[in-house]
């Protein structure tokens, strides 16, 4: 399989604070891949690296084979965390993905009859072309979701970046996203996620990669989530349930009720 | 009509009327920019340090426009620079650096003990003293920067809104900062004549935020927000002609009271739009409003419940 994205003994983080070093990971082409670990493990300082907007400290970033920075069209599609949306911004549906075309050479503000058109299909592929013309606010999680995601896919990238697509929407929108997103894996798209849910992960990614300041461990769910490499990971015991092919992960600690 | 036709008969007001139309239109198409990227202060700041330099350009005996457009880009420059220190944030970089400047014009001023004519109405503004060149400058500013953002819009409007994601999505980010924070400066230095240092952060925001209370989009808020500085110009030099005050102060009033009307109403229409959605099914009250989203009210209940 070809390598997609490379990090060769790379060590990054933040002024004087290092978040991970001599960390070598690589994700293949057509992969659909988590990570996942606990807040503050490094996991969005992982993805800004991949990205080309981190500075490393050492080691090298690759991009089909490419340093990162060298490469002028990287073809990532990035969906940031919802959270960190402004959501008074006064844009429509439309206009967020319309900035996925913004890079091009184009120079009038207006939409051209192809941009239109690709902008309308893509809307239609994802159930969001009603709300086309709807101020971002006033739109459903899993419209906000596929809204970030079509700007992400407006300009046929290779990868795909995701980060936290589950948090802040519902099981069920949680459910209708990694559908989504493992429909778009299926016709050839490398994509990277990161996320704190765990369930989501057994159920819906073929791949994940245990984070914590540095690889834990990776393979296949069914594989990775142990009791002994997610305690490693957490730094807590956490109880997995199987039941059939299903995985139900949880926190040791009883709720007080 | 006689009433409109009057004041044109004097060159002073005719000049003064053009120059504020066209700073009107120029603080209206930037300051939406300036609104949304949350940098409301900026403008106070940089005509603080455009004052600096055009004191120190006084005394060097340059042109007003040389020394204040010279500090004020430098300001910008230093401003982005120590703002990537992410234990620096903007408001007090800002703080630092043009307030710096325009203690060193104050010093300057204290050790001539003498204050021109151009620095006085650089203060506090001199709309009937601006004079042909005045408005030459004004007009290639404004004329610039309507060209440059118009042919921008697409970048400006991707890093206003998300200037990582759109780093990431290939937009040159750190030129399109470059080039906005000259224009800004650029407008801000030709806006001092009109307003003053002391008014000139009201100038830019408030046709901007008077858009953004009568839409939600961004391009219409740019249209509005423009449309809406030229009448707080025009107007304000009408009023300030009858009134017979300050000209600066007056379009600064107006503004204010466009303003307030245009958050009166917005609320006022909100009101009735919810009211107009709500309607009863025995105890309850139902609303539908435009998010489609259905909530429900118990009629004994003040609480909104979403169903």
């Amino acid at each position: 399989m070809n390598s997609a994205i490379s990090l060769i003994d790379v060590t990054a983080g933040y002024e004087s604070t290092v978040v991970f070093t001599h960390l070598s990971l690589e994700i293949h082409s057509g992969q659909f891949a988590g990570i996942v670990g606990p807040t503050g493990c490094g996991k969005t300082t992982l993805l800004k690296t991949i990205l080309g907007t981190h500075t490393v400290f050492s080691g090298e970033v690759l991009l089909n084979g490419q340093p990162v920075n060298n490469v002028r069209n990287k073809k990532i599609g990035y969906v940031p965390q919802l959270e960190s949306v402004d959501w008074s911004f006064p844009v429509t549906v439309e206009e967020v993905i319309m900035m996925g075309l913004y890079a091009g050479k184009r120079l009038l503000p207006w939409q051209s009859k192809e941009e239109r058109e690709r902008i309308h299909d893509l809307a239609e592929k994802l159930g969001i072309y009603n709300c086309l013309r709807q101020h971002i606010a006033y739109i459903s999680g899993g419209q906000r979701q596929r809204t970030f995601l079509a700007r992400a896919l407006i300009n046929n990238p290779q990868f795909l970046v995701l980060d936290e697509p589950t948090s802040g929407v519902d099981i069920k929108t949680q459910h209708e996203v990694l559908h989504l997103l493992g429909d778009i894996n299926s016709q050839g798209m490398t994509i990277l996620l990161t996320t704190h849910d765990l369930n989501a992960v057994a159920s819906h990614l073929p791949w994940v990669i245990c984070f914590n300041n540095g690889v834990v461990a990776e393979g296949r769910p069914r594989d990775i989530f142990t009791n002994e490499i997610l305690a490693e990971t957490y730094g807590s015991e956490i109880i997995i349930i199987k039941h059939g092919d299903y995985y139900l992960i949880a926190n040791s600690t009883p709720l007080n009720l | 009509m006689q009433f409109f036709l009057e004041p044109l008969s004097y060159s002073f007001f005719r000049h003064g009327l053009l120059a504020a139309v066209m700073v009107g239109a120029l603080c209206g198409l930037i300051g939406v920019h300036v609104v949304l990227r949350g940098m409301s202060y900026v403008g106070h700041g940089l005509s603080h340090a455009a004052f600096g330099g055009a004191v120190i350009g006084f005394v060097l005996n340059f042109n007003f426009y040389v020394g204040a457009g010279v500090m004020g880009f430098l300001a910008a420059l230093l401003i982005n620079q120590m703002t990537k220190n992410k234990k620096i944030k903007s408001d007090a970089a800002i703080g630092i650096v043009t307030t710096a400047m325009f203690a060193l014009g104050i010093v300057i001023i204290s050790q001539q003990r003498t204050l021109n004519r151009s620095l006085d109405a650089a203060l506090f503004g001199n709309i009937l003293g601006i004079t042909g060149f005045d408005l030459l400058v004004i007009g290639v500013v404004t004329t610039a920067t309507m060209i440059m953002m118009f042919f921008m819009y697409r970048p400006l409007l991707f890093t206003t809104f998300d200037n990582e994601a759109a780093q990431i999505f290939g937009i040159k980010t750190e030129v399109v900062q470059l080039l906005f924070a000259l224009l800004l400066t650029l407008s801000i230095i030709v806006s001092i004549n009109i307003v003053g240092v002391t008014m000139i952060a009201a100038a830019l925001i408030m046709p901007a935020m008077t858009a953004r209370m009568m839409t939600d989009n961004f391009s219409t808020m740019q249209i509005y927000s423009i449309a809406i500085g030229i009448f707080i110009g025009a107007g304000g030099m009408y009023l300030s002609y009858f009134l017979n005050v300050s000209s600066g102060a007056t379009i600064v009033l107006l503004g204010a009271l466009i303003f307030s009307l245009s958050v009166l109403i917005k609320n006022i229409r909100e009101r009735n739009i919810l009211r107009a959605n709500l309607h009863h099914h025995g105890n309850l009250i139902h609303s539908h409003p435009r998010n489609g989203r259905h909530h429900t009210r118990n009629n004994t209940d003040e609480t909104v419940k979403k169903k």
